[in-house]
């Protein structure tokens, strides 16, 4: 096996692990069931422990008071094009950092990684001015361009390519004769293929919880599935069982891929807290 | 575009004087095309918007008209710093940030230990603790905030059955403060968890089976072993984690149904709610701008006091071990 005390768990680790994974649990999936009682059922002495199949009515109920539908598809379509932009942008900026010299490479560097000390307060309210000059304000588009490059990226990239790109194969290609893009597309790109998809993935998680910006930028009428998700418990709902209906209804999908694409996603956050 | 391309490489292979290393690679202009397209979007949209709300700050700008501004200098800093709610805001965040971080890392650090065990079903617990990472602040909020409401939820019914008192966990300070922390904590920990088991995977086993020789316990192991080799790993948490805190926002706004005061008499509102509340609800643009350059400074001034306490500490470590173990140093120097 793999690096590591690696003596065997014993029960207490087991136990233990237990009640992490319980704590871990215990709320999604209590949420089923506070999506399936009413308040008088909650407030009852003993409060149920088991949902019943009144979730799919208050599921419809959710969905006729918010659009979380169309928050779902637009989480997608803004999550993806910033995962695209993002991975392809920051990968070609690492690339330089890493293997090319130019002036000025170690000071821009460094001010790269130093902007991640800087809040999502700081650059709103211009930004808020300039979306609604350029007639974005609202469109989904006015919360794709501020994320579509982060500083991030880059030094994750960097640190990868730097790390895994031999200087020799890129040289072997300049000595062909190949253009600086074609040795990227067919040298650079093929190697560094798995950070690119770890940064894609955490990149893509990144977008899909992003809340600041887009319940600024966004309307509830064309919101992301977490605007969505703040004007359906803002608003005003009868039951406190359809709100909890309405967001594990929208959370679901990400469940579900989590579930199914588990052992990759740790893989990725761990190999991205090595390199980064 | 591909012509001019190949034309400054082959120009520049000529004039590049040859260096030590990679003296066939491109110099320059290549490299500028590369990192184009990424500087021309974070130009635009990131570095602009945040030099201009320094700019911003500086006048009284109002939302419905913000191309009329006034000048009025360092008006809104010193309004901001005379203000009570900046002052219990920024004692807000600093309390809600620690109660929030620093039970999660130490969580964290004891979780990976426990994952680093040779362990059955070992995926199904790396994915179980991440599944509140996965889920998003927005629903972890409202879900939370059913489980502690102080009639329905069941944190107070539980409190009921084992005969505690209830505890009032939206309008008193304290309690709503750790509420607030608890959704914070509930989603990270497991995350990172993982990043200190990647860091313990790391460490070279043969420090382990040295230490064994040298008759160390399973904790001494862990602290003479483990968290040295650590060290750069809980160092990036904790700065990652102070910056988090330091613009925490979301939570406590869905934590009172989507109001920025941070509950009736501000228990937990953040700096980042305040600013939201500036310039959202009072519109206040300049003054919101000012809270959000200040915010800046206070992570700049955090992440400072982190780093330097890491390195002197690394400094004393090394002057300690040098006296006392030449080997040991040695070995500590490879895990760095």
């Amino acid at each position: 096996m793999k690096a590591g005390t690696q003596q065997r768990g014993t029960w207490v680790t087991y136990t233990l692990l237990l009640v992490v994974t319980f704590a871990s649990i215990f709320p999604l999936y209590y949420t089923i069931v506070m999506a399936s009682h009413t308040n008088a059922e909650m407030a009852a002495a003993t409060p149920p422990v088991l949902p019943t199949l009144d979730i799919v009515q208050n599921m419809k109920t959710a969905l006729s008071m918010a659009p979380l539908n169309k928050g779902l598809v637009n989480s997608v379509l803004v999550s993806g094009c910033i995962t695209v932009g993002t991975v392809f942008f920051c990968t070609l900026a690492g690339f330089a950092f890493a293997k090319l010299r130019f002036r000025w490479s170690n000071l821009l560097l460094g001010l790269c990684v130093a902007t991640m000390m800087v809040p999502m307060q700081m650059g709103v309210i211009p930004l808020y001015m300039m979306m609604s000059r350029l007639g974005l304000a609202g469109h989904l588009s006015s919360v794709i361009l501020p994320t579509l490059v982060t500083a991030f990226g880059v030094f994750f990239m960097r640190q990868y390519i730097a790390q895994a790109v031999p200087d020799e194969l890129v040289e072997a290609g300049w000595v062909d004769g190949a253009s600086p893009f074609r040795v990227f597309f067919s040298v650079v790109v093929p190697a560094v293929r798995p950070a690119m998809a770890v940064l894609a993935m955490l990149t893509f998680l990144t977008a899909w919880n992003d809340f600041f910006w887009p319940i600024i930028t966004l309307s509830s009428q064309n919101p992301t599935i977490q605007v969505a998700f703040q004007s359906l418990a803002t608003g005003y709902a009868p039951q406190q069982s359809v709100i909890m209906a309405g967001t594990l209804y929208g959370t679901i999908p990400v469940l579900v891929v989590f579930a199914l694409l588990g052992r990759q996603i740790v893989g990725g956050i761990m190999q991205g807290a090595v390199k980064g | 575009m591909s012509a001019d391309v190949i034309d400054t490489t082959s120009e520049q292979r000529q004039t590049d004087k040859p260096t030590r290393r990679s003296h066939r690679l491109p110099g320059s202009r290549v490299a500028y095309a590369f990192i184009a397209p990424f500087f021309a979007v974070f130009a635009a949209f990131s570095i602009y918007p945040w030099l201009a709300t320094a700019w911003v700050s500086l006048h009284d700008v109002h939302l419905s008209t913000y191309d009329q501004q006034t000048w009025i200098g360092l008006g809104n800093y010193r309004n901001l710093f005379t203000n009570d709610f900046f002052w219990n805001a920024l004692r807000n965040t600093v309390t809600i940030g620690i109660i929030s971080t620093v039970p999660q890392l130490c969580m964290a650090l004891g979780i990976a230990h426990l994952l680093n065990y040779h362990l059955r079903g070992r995926t199904f617990f790396r994915v179980a603790i991440l599944m509140p990472y996965a889920t998003s602040l927005a629903a972890a909020t409202v879900i939370f905030l059913e489980l502690f409401d102080p009639k329905l939820g069941i944190v107070n019914w539980l409190l009921g059955t084992l005969h505690l008192p209830e505890v009032d966990w939206q309008g008193s300070r304290w309690p709503a403060q750790i509420a607030v922390s608890t959704i914070v904590t509930w989603r990270w920990t497991g995350y990172n968890a993982l990043i200190y088991l990647a860091g313990m995977q790391s460490i070279d086993t043969e420090l382990y089976d040295s230490a064994v020789v040298d008759g160390c316990n399973r904790w001494q192991q862990f602290r003479h072993v483990t968290l040295p080799g650590l060290r750069p790993t809980i160092l990036f948490t904790i700065v990652v984690s102070t910056i988090g805190a330091a613009q925490l926002f979301g939570e406590p706004l869905l934590y009172h149904n989507g109001m920025p005061d941070g509950g009736t008499e501000n228990q937990y509102q953040t700096l980042g709610l305040l600013m939201y509340q500036q310039g959202w609800t009072y519109d206040r643009l300049g003054l919101a701008s000012a809270t959000a350059w200040t915010m800046f400074l206070i992570i700049v001034a955090a992440v400072g006091v982190n780093l330097f306490f890491a390195r002197r500490r690394d400094r004393a470590e090394a002057r300690r071990l040098r006296s006392v173990h030449p080997v040991a140093l040695v070995e500590t120097g490879r895990n760095r």
